[in-house]
């Protein structure tokens, strides 16, 4: 167990990957081998996930070199600085993994019927895993060049699967804008990674960290970076493509790139804190941040309130949620400089944007799995066109209704304990956040009711009475958020001890981050 | 190679990512959009193995290598991934244009455009 704890970093990446190269295989012997294989190799990684995350609670970070003799062993004999690729966990890191490991589980028991129609199923898995494998690798790496070829092989495959039913042609036309856009992003990436290599000679990301300046080029690098970001998590006004291509992937795959998006804000949060932790000009980029942040809450609400699409009503409201979190980041990185108001409020703020991460990533899927099982039952999206659903899709009911409790922060949900802690602790810093924040709440409650009520109540439709309520695994990858959402409703308390004031404080202490690695010169 | 001023490179690497970001931007047509992106990979790669370049130097390999700098082995490593990278989104990229043609019948981003709003 020791030393599969050791080699778990790895594991988890590598698992996955062989996962999606052994899929095509097993496909050609048997489907339900298949989906068999994608199921236990996820649950596998969940469970090491959780099996790091406990480990990372006791031990600290967890270092994992690729090609030495030892696992901790970052710096070889006779070097001065890493050289080697380096898996570096923290519990940021840990946080998002298990996040991701969770609803990526959920989408992969949800697809097993979503996509049972359509052809080419054996691939839309390997994508899958590759996907996922890509998430993992994006926030385990301690290495700048890796976090671009994972970031690439996330996007890539991600667009592959949003344009997945190539019989519409809407799909065709998200799928492209996202890989254009991810195109574009990453390579700016690129770009900002050259701009640091040429100047350091280095991409490890805690060396970078050490001897970093903040020239001019290095300004150029941060703004880079955290345009491309912002742009592959969606923030206004780089949105425009975001709910085009959350609308019309099949709904399992838009629960994926809602993390997806979440993982690209894990790699801003840990460009801004880590790499340039030290030397930031904080409180500029912490307004900057809350300002985009301030505008993509508002701009998202506005814009969903009068969707007729299920899907992509859904998908502005997911704008408007990374509001939150990109505040209470950014409020966190704003007194990263001053200890006394990080203390009193700006460790809040971070905990709550990360707490909201967190319960975003629960509950958007959720939605977007019951507008795919909407659109399972009645073949459309557009909610004009639906009616008296409540009838018949019983359980798609009642998990709508616990996800648009959560998102508008009803008490007690999970929504409203995060959003309770974003409003607190920024209202100190400049209360008409807080103001926003409780108004974007109430608008994306009333849309939300608007939808249930033009889907679910009312008298039966006659063109729906024929139909079932969707088939199990569907039911059944929308029962582990829902579980996940009520876990975090009963126990916020424990989930902030345990989970989210070590992420936050990861992020805080950057000087931990570089010395796992450096620490080892004499 | 003399008369060739060192910073010549990363000059043209600006103007290729220059001019991609206007074709990205102003162009209609899908194919161009493809075309400004691959432009925009290229002057990445370029701006990424000038910044190895040593004057004078020699290829990194370290059997009977002769007197001298070398250049440096790390920008051409991420330069070769990078470019393996972009043929896989450029293909991918080629690919859903084909199909949005077969769909829509037009490679141009105001006709071929269904999603508003």
């Amino acid at each position: 167990m020791a030393s599969l704890i050791a080699q778990s970093p790895i594991l988890i990446i590598a698992i996955p990957l062989a996962a999606a190269f052994l899929i095509p295989l097993i496909g050609m012997v048997s489907q339900k081998a298949r989906n068999a294989l994608v199921v236990v190799s996820l649950v596998f990684v969940a469970f090491l996930v959780f099996a790091l995350a406990r480990d990372i609670s006791i031990n600290g970070i967890h270092i994992y070199t690729l090609g030495a003799t030892s696992p901790d062993l970052t710096i070889p004999t006779g070097f001065m600085v890493p050289v080697r690729i380096i898996l570096e966990v923290d519990g940021m890191s840990v946080f998002f993994s298990i996040i991701w490991s969770i609803v990526s589980l959920a989408a992969a028991i949800y697809s097993l019927s979503h996509i049972a129609s359509e052809t080419g199923q054996t691939r839309f898995y390997t994508l899958l895993m590759l996907m996922v494998m890509g998430g993992f690798g994006l926030m385990y790496t301690g290495d700048l060049f890796n976090l671009f070829v994972f970031l690439e092989i996330a996007s890539i495959s991600g667009a592959a699967l949003i344009a997945y039913r190539t019989k519409f042609a809407d799909t065709q036309e998200g799928g492209f804008k996202y890989i254009v856009v991810s195109a574009i992003a990453s390579l700016m990436v690129l770009f900002a990674i050259g701009l640091l290599y040429a100047q350091y000679n280095s991409l490890n990301i805690a060396y970078l960290a050490q001897v970093i300046q903040y020239t001019t080029l290095d300004k150029i690098a941060l703004a880079l970076f955290l345009i491309a970001f912002a742009m592959k998590t969606g923030m206004v006004p780089l949105h425009l493509w975001f709910p085009d291509a959350y609308s019309v992937a099949p709904a399992s795959i838009t629960g994926m790139l809602v993390i997806t998006s979440h993982a690209c804000m894990y790699a801003a949060f840990r460009i801004c804190f880590t790499l340039y932790g030290g030397v930031i000009n904080a409180p500029v980029v912490g307004w900057i941040i809350i300002a985009f942040g301030l505008l993509t809450m508002f701009v998202g609400v506005t814009m969903a309130v009068y969707q007729k699409d299920v899907m992509r009503f859904m998908s502005y409201h997911a704008i408007s949620q990374l509001g939150y979190m990109w505040i209470g980041v950014g409020v966190g990185l704003a007194v990263l400089g001053n200890p006394q108001l990080l203390a009193t409020f700006g460790r809040d703020a971070m905990s709550g944007g990360i707490f909201h991460i967190l319960n975003h990533a629960m509950y958007k899927p959720l939605l977007f799995f019951t507008g795919g099982a909407l659109f399972h039952y009645t073949g459309t999206r557009d909610l004009t066109k639906m009616g008296g659903l409540a009838h018949k899709m019983k359980w798609t009911t009642i998990l709508y209704m616990i996800g648009t409790l959560s998102i508008s922060g009803i008490p007690p949900l999970n929504g409203f304990s995060s959003k309770i802690l974003i409003y607190e602790s920024v209202y100190q810093f400049h209360p008409i956040l807080t103001i926003t924040g409780i108004i974007v709440s109430i608008l994306t409650l009333a849309s939300f009711t608007k939808a249930f009520h033009s889907a679910f109540m009312g008298a039966e439709l006659p063109e729906y009475k024929r139909g079932k309520e969707v088939p199990r695994s569907m039911i059944i990858g929308m029962l582990i958020l829902a579980a996940g959402i009520i876990f975090v409703t009963l126990f916020p308390s424990l989930v902030v001890d345990w989970a989210i004031h070590p992420a936050a404080d990861a992020l805080i202490d950057q000087s931990a981050y570089i010395n796992a690695v450096t620490g080892a010169i004499p | 190679m003399e008369h060739i001023p060192l910073n010549f490179p990363f000059l043209a690497a600006a103007l290729l990512v220059g001019i991609s970001f206007y074709i990205i931007i102003f162009k209609k047509n899908l194919i161009k959009l493809i075309m400004g992106i691959a432009m925009m990979a290229s002057g990445v790669n370029l701006f990424l193995v000038a910044l190895g370049y040593r004057a004078g130097g020699n290829a990194p390999i370290y059997t009977d290598v002769p007197e001298g700098p070398m250049v440096l082995p790390v920008p051409q490593a991420l330069t070769l991934t990078s470019i393996v990278i972009n043929v896989a989104v450029l293909a991918l990229m080629l690919t859903i244009v084909i199909r949005i043609y077969r769909h829509t019948g037009s490679l141009d981003s105001e006709k071929s455009r269904k999603l508003k709003g």
